[in-house]
């Protein structure tokens, strides 16, 4: 058995060095990353100068990720910059997750396709954009009220690559100046609020140097457990709303006394971890908005709007110490003429923007729901990244077939990902009429029957 | 018999309908002019204007009872309808035999209830089925609107069966306008409910349901009303134990039939037919069970039952014996022996009754006796004595009808109005023994009040019609002759019989549109404020509104371990239960005397001893209100009083002296050395004496009490504080686990 076990492990360099010996045409000339910490979500911001050094075009370009990052990456996105700095456009590139059967230490990838394929001795350079979330870790782990929130971010010094790097340097910011520790990977340097690791020479594939930063966090830790969007579809010229949401604060837990007297008198030291207020952007033209939970309306939100957007500040019921949870609905309405469309083909498709209106959350679980109306058929869904999608059938007023839900589900959502997304169905529009129908003919039966009563006689006995 | 009860409700009819189509006219007489082109029948003329304000009183009383859903929100605030409100809901999911069976292990904890033996359901499973019918004509509803609209929709109904009862009663024609004004004049006890998703919403419709059906069964002596009146009475006992009310005054009235000499076979089939089947229906319902055939309070239902049975059986001798001396002989004898029959059978039943339950019906007998036995009871408002303002409040201008509806019923006295006078008096009487039964007699109120505007208004009306063939001046002088047309109405030949005939109709309309107001206002100032969010004016005049009651509940709702309990007074109970959706020691349903007195015993002991109690109990946390930083009144240091009464009446070891200091409540420095002790103060005041409330004021100045608490320094050893709502009204504390012994 060891025996076999050892000689696995001497196999497994060896057979990675075979496969990815087509990854090896490309090195990476220079690096620079830098990660932003002063959220709760993690982006990572990676400039690369890419070189062909083998023979033939390479057209992909591989990232990879230590696994315990990979389960907390939640958005990569990856770009070409065009032009010069004022006329700077940006050209997104394709990225798929993609499986190597002999990843080193189960590191995982996403490759990049480039725009054009990248032929011998070429360079190229692109941005890519990470973010993680859940990948601070308090410590220490429960804080009393008074107490400010530190937090661990591990990393490596230097990028994990597949690809050999000539030069690397990765930049750290910080929320405050308030570090307590830092790993050092000399050449590493503090500077106010930011980190420099690096630069480093000339970094093998796979080089690997863990790196622990101890600071201070005191950001909200804001994040919605699980999310259920229905978006309600009427074609009477409305589209609800409806968002349940399931908020936490994920940050150190509280512990101890909650002292309301310390919270009013020192709003700055007490619960500085803490939040009460979110706020949630919704689109312009918003109409009867309402916030409530279970037990009824929450009083404290306000709404600005203006013609480009609306903004809905909310409270919940009581501020968010770590650890504490809210659940809470919000539901509005929509002028149909800015969401519903007729695409070319007479089909019509709903458009709306995927994701969670609230700012700088995370959401955990996602699930829209796209209610259409009744009697719309071959429905489909169009989502600029994977998603779960399955069909359900929902009952709402005066319904007898029901209405099609269209369902999406998607885990580990952040605000980047707010994009717009469609469902396309096909309805004819003699259904709108079916209900007005249906309360017209019970109301006119109603009326014949009453007619008909008080034009018979049913006693049983002449008098 | 049979031939003349039936003659006798032909007449009945006959005269409410020869009066009516020429009271219509002349109500209708301003209008006639213009209708007269349109060449309705006179008879088609009057339906349709009864149905349509028929409707519109009924649209009127369901949306007077709008105010607290506009003003607040669609939402069930009040203590007994958050419990209502949640074993509908689990009635809905749970299915009629889930919620039968159910045992609730979220209350009276160590104890439970049992859901289904020990409440009233016909509340519950009403809404239910609404919801299901709802749910079946594919109306996507919620079981909370159900709940909530439920009331005003059964207050709607109520107003629809006061007319028919009105109308029953009415060989007084009640027809058109009066019945508006009779209904109208339904809306303030219909405002009493209005911020209930309570058992008497249902309880007043199925009350005067019975009422009515049974009237109507007196009335026609027939099978069918009876049955329905039965039914009618199982309704009511299913939703509300003021059943007991029915249960005593039906054959109240009947015994004063029976004196008075009006005894028919009517009668006798209409009581017995109700009786025994309303007896048999009422005992399907579990709470009640025997106690029906059981307990005292239903004795006089069944005593009358027998009684009758004698007075028959008497008819049929007196039938058979021709002879009037052997008649009386027999007299004696049976007499005798059914006195003798009856006493024993009395004292055998009375040793079986249990006493559990009946402390509510003897405060209804002697109203001083709760205060001095049972302080739970009295300590709860709605039992205390009605104050004469606020019968004042509730009922306006009719407190001066009713007098006069009495004295219109006794002039045409008849079998329902007898029912009606002895309904109008029996519920007064108990509504000044207990406030919340003004709602019990205001159906009877509102009724008689319109028997009196009806009369009025028919005899005003028919001296206005009567000179209306003679030419006559303007109505201008009619203001200043008001006084002398009251003695013009007895002589017809007096001068300005009409002017003052048409001067007391627009002081009657006047008064009654005064009243509608008043009812109005009524509802929306006082039966409007749900009591879960406190209002109050801000310091520049704006309204604020505090929510602490539910940030409270949501919180324990979210924030604390599933299986927590939590400790409160027992006024929060159904609330926790329902908001927080957290286990509690005791709550609203007080069933459990000691229960309660060892909670309020934890609250007015020292900490070291409470924090025992609570150990035994397995609080969790405790719950405490506290008013002092914003001035609401009705919190826990307030109620403290009675938690110590509670207590020390089960635990001696708690002396209500101890509290006092020369017989005087206080909590300032003044205060008793225990009272500043307790946990209760200490709860309440913890940390409260670094705050300040109020400019100018000294920090720890008690804005409810208007005084500088005694005692700042509160340390707590047992306990911490876990959660404070943004106003301060409502206090968590944590039970600290026992500390290590090394």
């Amino acid at each position: 058995m060891e025996a076999r076990l050892c000689l696995i492990f001497f196999l497994l360099p060896i057979l990675s060095f075979l496969s990815l010996s087509d990854a090896h045409d490309l090195q990476i000339v220079n690096a620079e990353r830098r990660i932003d910490l002063t959220s709760h979500i993690v982006k990572v911001f990676l400039t690369f100068k890419v070189e062909n050094t083998g023979t033939s075009p390479a057209s992909e370009f591989l990232l990879a990720f230590p696994p315990a990052q990979a389960d907390h990456l939640a958005l990569v996105k990856a770009a070409v910059a065009t032009g010069k700095k004022k006329k700077k456009t940006y050209i997104p590139l394709d990225v798929n997750p993609t499986e190597l059967p002999d990843a080193p230490n189960g590191a995982k990838f996403a490759s990049i396709s480039l725009k054009n394929p990248l032929n011998a001795g070429e360079t190229a350079t692109f941005e890519v954009l990470l973010e993680l979330t859940h990948s601070l870790e308090p410590f220490p782990a429960e804080i009393s009220q008074s107490e400010s929130q530190l937090v661990y971010y591990h990393d490596s010094a230097i990028i994990l690559s597949p690809y050999f790097i000539k030069q690397q340097t990765t930049f750290i910011k910080t929320p405050s100046t308030r570090v307590e520790s830092f790993s050092r990977v000399d050449p590493t340097n503090r500077v106010g609020t930011e980190l420099k690791y690096g630069p480093y020479a000339d970094r093998a594939p796979y080089s690997f140097s863990p790196i622990i930063i101890h600071f201070e966090n005191n950001n909200p830790f804001a994040v919605v457990e699980e999310l259920v969007r229905e978006i309600e579809v009427s074609h009477w010229g409305s589209l609800q709303i409806t968002e349940h949401y399931k908020l936490a604060h994920a940050g150190a837990r509280h512990k101890g006394v909650f002292s309301r007297v310390e919270y009013q008198s020192r709003p700055t030291i007490s619960g500085i971890s803490s939040f009460k207020h979110l706020l949630a952007l919704l689109p312009p033209r918003v109409h009867s908005v309402y916030y409530r939970d279970e037990i009824g309306n929450i009083s404290s939100s306000h709404l600005r709007s203006d013609s480009r957007k609306s903004e809905l500040e909310i409270e919940p019921r009581y501020p968010l110490f770590g650890g504490w949870k809210a659940t809470f609905v919000i539901g509005y309405g929509l002028p149909l003429q800015d969401f519903l469309f007729e695409s070319p083909d007479g089909r019509r498709y709903v458009n709306f923007s995927f994701g969670c209106p609230l700012l700088e959350t995370v959401v955990d679980k996602l699930t829209i729901k796209v209610v259409l109306p009744e009697g719309s058929q071959d429905p489909s869904a169009e989502v600029p990244f994977p998603v779960e999608q399955h069909l359900e059938t929902s009952y709402s007023y005066l319904d007898v077939v029901g209405r099609t839900v269209v369902v999406l589900e998607k885990t580990n959502v952040v605000p980047e990902q707010n994009t717009p997304f469609q469902v396309y169905y096909t309805f004819k529009p003699f259904f709108m009429l079916a209900e007005p129908l249906m309360l017209a003919s019970a109301f006119f039966l109603f009326f014949v029957a009453c007619v008909a009563y008080l034009h018979m006689d049913f006693s049983i006995s002449k008098s | 018999i049979r031939n003349g009860g039936k003659s006798d409700s032909v007449n009945g009819h006959k005269s409410g309908s020869n009066q009516s189509p020429s009271l219509k006219s002349d109500l209708i007489s301003p209008t006639m002019f213009n209708l007269k082109t349109l060449k309705l029948k006179t008879k088609q003329q009057e339906l349709l204007i009864r149905v349509t304000i028929l409707c519109l009183v009924y649209v009127l009383a369901f949306i007077t009872r709008l105010f607290s859903v506009l003003r607040y929100e669609s939402m069930i605030h009040e203590f007994d309808p958050c419990f209502n409100y949640r074993t509908t809901l689990f009635l809905t999911q749970k299915g009629f035999y889930g919620f039968w069976n159910w045992f609730d292990s979220e209350s009276w904890y160590p104890l439970g209830r049992i859901i289904g033996d020990t409440l009233y359901p016909g509340l519950m499973v009403t809404a239910a089925l609404m919801y299901w019918t709802l749910r079946f004509l594919r109306f996507a509803v919620h079981i909370r609107e159900v709940c909530v609209l439920g009331a005003p929709f059964f207050a709607s109904n109520t107003t629809l069966v006061a007319y028919f009862f009105g109308k029953e009663i009415g060989d007084l024609g009640f027809r058109g306008r009066p019945c508006g004004s009779c209904t109208d004049s339904d809306l303030p006890w219909l405002h009493l409910e209005i911020r209930s998703y309570d058992n008497e919403g249902v309880a007043i419709f199925a009350l005067l349901l019975t009422f009515y059906l049974f009237v109507k069964a007196v009335n026609t002596g027939s099978l069918a009303w009876a049955l329905a009146s039965a039914f009618g009475y199982f309704y009511m006992v299913s939703a509300w134990g003021g059943y007991v009310f029915i249960i005593n005054l039906v054959p109240l009235y009947v015994m004063v039939l029976l004196i008075t000499g009006r005894y028919s076979m009517r009668l006798y089939v209409a009581y017995n037919c109700m009786y025994v089947l309303g007896m048999l229906l009422a005992m399907q319902i579990r709470f009640v069970g025997f106690q029906h055939v059981q307990s005292g309070e239903h004795m006089a239902a069944m005593g009358v039952f027998f009684l009758l049975q004698v007075f028959y059986f008497l008819d049929w001798v007196k039938h058979m014996l021709s002879d009037t001396k052997l008649f009386q002989a027999f007299l004696r004898i049976t007499v005798t022996t059914a006195v003798v029959v009856g006493v024993v059978a009395l004292g055998a039943l009375q040793l079986g009754i249990s006493h559990h339950g009946r402390a509510a019906s003897t405060l209804l007998l002697d109203p001083t006796y709760a205060k001095d036995h049972i302080p739970i009871i009295a300590s709860v408002s709605e039992h205390q004595p009605t104050a004469w303002s606020s019968f004042m409040f509730d009922f306006h201008s009719l407190l001066f009808l009713f007098p006069a509806g009495l004295y219109f019923c006794f002039k045409r006295l008849s079998d329902a109005t007898i029912f009606l006078v002895m309904y109008g008096l029996t519920s007064m009487y108990f509504a000044g023994v207990m406030v919340r039964l003004i709602l019990v007699a205001t159906p009877a109120v509102c009724l008689i009040s319109a028997i009196a505007v009806s009369a009025t208004i028919k005899n005003l009306t028919r001296l206005v019609r009567a000179k209306n063939k003679v030419p006559s001046t303007g109505s201008s002088k009619g203001a200043s002759s008001t006084k002398s047309s009251s003695k013009a109405s007895l002589d017809q030949s007096l001068p300005f019989q009409r002017n003052g005939a048409i001067a007391l109709l627009v002081g009657a309309f006047y008064l009654l549109s005064k009243y509608a107001t008043h009812c109005t206002w009524v509802t929306s100032e006082a039966y409007s404020s749900p009591s879960i969010v406190l209002a109050a004016r801000g310091a520049y005049g704006n309204r604020v509104i505090f929510y602490d009651y539910r940030e409270a509940y949501f919180w324990l709702r979210q924030n604390t371990p599933p299986d927590a309990k939590v400790m409160s007074w027992w006024d929060y109970g159904y609330q926790i239960t329902a908001m927080g959706n957290r286990t509690v020691i005791v709550d609203n349903n007080t069933w459990n005397n000691t229960h309660i007195a060892t909670v309020g015993r934890a609250m007015s002991s020292y900490e070291d001893e409470a924090y025992e109690i609570m150990r035994s109990l397995d609080v969790d946390y405790v719950l405490v209100v506290f008013g002092g930083v914003t001035g609401y009144s009705s919190d826990d240091i307030n109620k403290f009083l009675w938690m110590v009464r509670i207590g020390g009446g089960v635990f001696p070891v708690i002396k209500e002296p101890d509290y006092l200091v020369n017989g005087e409540y206080r909590v300032d420095k003044g205060a008793a050395p225990k009272m500043l002790n307790c946990l209760m103060y200490k709860l309440s005041y913890y940390r409260f004496g670094e705050l300040m409330t109020e400019y100018g004021k000294p920090p720890g100045y008690d804005r409810a009490r208007g005084v500088e608490i005694g005692n700042k320094d509160v340390k707590l050893e047992y306990l911490e504080e876990v959660f404070t709502t943004s106003n301060w009204i409502v206090r968590i504390y944590k039970v600290k686990p026992p500390n290590n012994r090394w």
